[in-house]
């Protein structure tokens, strides 16, 4: 049986009166790719956050990498990486600069050999020298997926990796992570709007509505479920509550 | 395209809103020259009271406002700077990152007091050409009196930065006025005696009291005063200790709340 690189088991978390994740649990073995497919306020996001130890769950277990991230999360944080359009890199340092101080702080060895690694992979050696704060959205979004690089993470928390790219360079990154989570065995979970790039990534699916998980399986089985012809019409009839499937939808919308 | 009068109406409108929506701009509009008329009708009081004083005021001004100046940079120089990871939107980066919180709070104090000794070194050594007055003429002690505010500094900068954490960047402002609310009660330019006797057990809670009242020991009386500084180094290391847990407090909490991902400009 495959080692679980995350193991959620009941995570809860509420805002308030408001539950922002209610009651989810799920596995994802070594070598998987899984995204969390939802709509804005789907919990995908708070989700992401408490598995890296971001948000404190109001209730259920995280376990990452063998360890329970409630207790032990420094013992596996050298060991996962993550990339979000939600957070930033400070503006008026270098892109180099910001990758040393990442480096550092990841004890990533060889590291000036590391990033001319990753500044020709990512095409974004061009830039180093020029400040953060000063690269267009694209640009940002390739170097933060630099710095989610760096430390080789054997699991990659990925919110919208390809937000703000053209479909050319997106084209080139998802080949890229591609590549890397062949040829590093890594785990990658990550959260998109782009159905495409699920489709094209991911060997599980999550489908979540209102904090909860309403779905789950790979993106060919979901489509063969729902009897759609892609992911894209999955996504929106379980958005807009005409799923048919066969799955977890039908008890979710039994319990709604 | 002619000049409007409604045009002018709406943007002071626009800034009056801003007024409206935050007590505490409202309050900082008069907290400043609420500050500085206490401060200054002190300084009056204690030049009236003794007048030959007034010769050796200059090395007694120059030493409080360079030894001041101590402690309000390595304040900013922990809270300041952590406010650069919340304007750029970093901090969930940092705490994805193997990076403790503690180390953090060691990496800030540590930027404090470079930036201390810079900024605080220039304006010594200008001193010396404008006025011809030397810091280093306190001696020895001034290492203590330095060692003291620094700390002092950080503990306070600490517990602006979990205030922050917690309440977000519209606290920001507090991170200049608080430093500054201890400057009447804290004898920089006068001796604690100077102040209303139900105000001075308040100062002499605070440490920079005790350093302030061991310059002036130094300058005046030549003697060193280690009661003084004995009490500064122990409420020190009370405030000290309180700062950082503050700080790891107010951390939990974000992560309770969620805030470390919202927090940005």
């Amino acid at each position: 049986m495959s080692e679980a690189v995350i193991q959620v088991a009941g995570l809860v978390k509420h805002f308030g009166t408001v539950r922002a994740v209610d009651g989810i649990d799920f596995t994802v073995v070594r070598g998987g790719v899984c995204a969390l497919l939802g709509g804005n306020g789907a919990g995908k996001t708070t989700t992401i956050a408490m598995l890296l130890g971001l948000l404190l769950p109001s209730a259920g277990s995280i376990h990452v990498l063998g360890e329970d991230m409630l207790r032990h999360r420094y013992r596996v944080l050298a060991r996962l990486n993550f990339s979000s359009p939600y957070v930033d890199l400070p503006q008026r340092l270098t892109v180099r600069q910001n990758l040393m101080v990442y480096g550092r702080l990841y004890g990533v060895p060889r590291l000036r050999a590391r990033l001319a690694e990753l500044g020709e992979a990512l095409d974004i050696g061009r830039f180093f020298d020029r400040p953060y704060g000063s690269l267009s959205a694209g640009q940002k979004t390739r170097v933060s997926l630099a710095k989610a690089l760096l430390n080789r993470p054997e699991l990659l928390l990925l919110d919208e990796p390809t937000a703000s790219l053209d479909p050319d360079t997106a084209d080139r990154m998802r080949r890229y992570l591609t590549d890397y989570q062949r040829a590093s065995g890594a785990t990658l979970l990550l959260a998109s709007h782009n159905m495409i790039e699920v489709e094209r990534l991911c060997d599980q699916v999550l489908m979540m509505k209102g904090g909860r998980i309403v779905d789950r399986g790979s993106p060919a089985e979901l489509i063969v479920r729902y009897g759609r012809r892609d992911l894209e019409e999955v996504f929106l009839a379980i958005a807009r509550g005409q799923a048919q499937g066969e799955g977890e939808a039908q008890e979710w919308r039994a319990r709604a | 395209m002619s000049f409007s009068l409604t045009r002018v109406g709406a943007m002071a409108l626009r800034y009056a809103y801003l007024l409206q929506g935050s007590w505490l701009r409202v309050l900082e509009l008069a907290y400043w020259p609420t500050v500085q008329m206490i401060l200054w009708g002190f300084i009056s009081r204690f030049f009236m009271q003794d007048s030959t004083l007034l010769g050796q005021a200059a090395g007694l001004l120059i030493s409080g406002v360079l030894l001041w100046d101590v402690l309000f940079r390595s304040q900013l120089g922990v809270s300041v700077v952590f406010f650069e990871e919340l304007y750029s939107r970093n901090l969930a980066q940092l705490f994805v990152s193997p990076l403790r919180p503690y180390e953090l709070i060691l990496s800030l104090m540590t930027i404090s007091l470079v930036r201390t000794l810079i900024g605080v070194g220039v304006a010594a050594l200008l001193a010396l050409p404008f006025y011809g007055y030397r810091l280093t003429d306190l001696g020895w002690p001034l290492l203590l009196f330095f060692a003291n505010l620094l700390v002092l500094g950080w503990a306070i900068g600490l517990q602006v930065a979990a205030l922050v954490l917690r309440h977000g960047l519209g606290a920001e402002s507090i991170a200049w006025a608080a430093i500054f609310a201890l400057a009447p009660v804290s004898g920089i330019y006068y001796p604690i005696a100077t102040l209303p006797a139900w105000l001075q057990p308040l100062a002499w809670l605070i440490p920079a009291s005790h350093v302030f009242e061991g310059m002036r020991a130094v300058l005046l009386e030549h003697t060193v005063r280690w009661d003084h500084m004995l009490y500064a180094v122990g409420l020190n290391a009370l405030y000290l200790g309180l700062g950082v847990w503050t700080f790891l407090a107010a951390f939990r909490l974000a992560r309770e709340r969620g805030s470390l991902l919202q927090s940005g400009e």
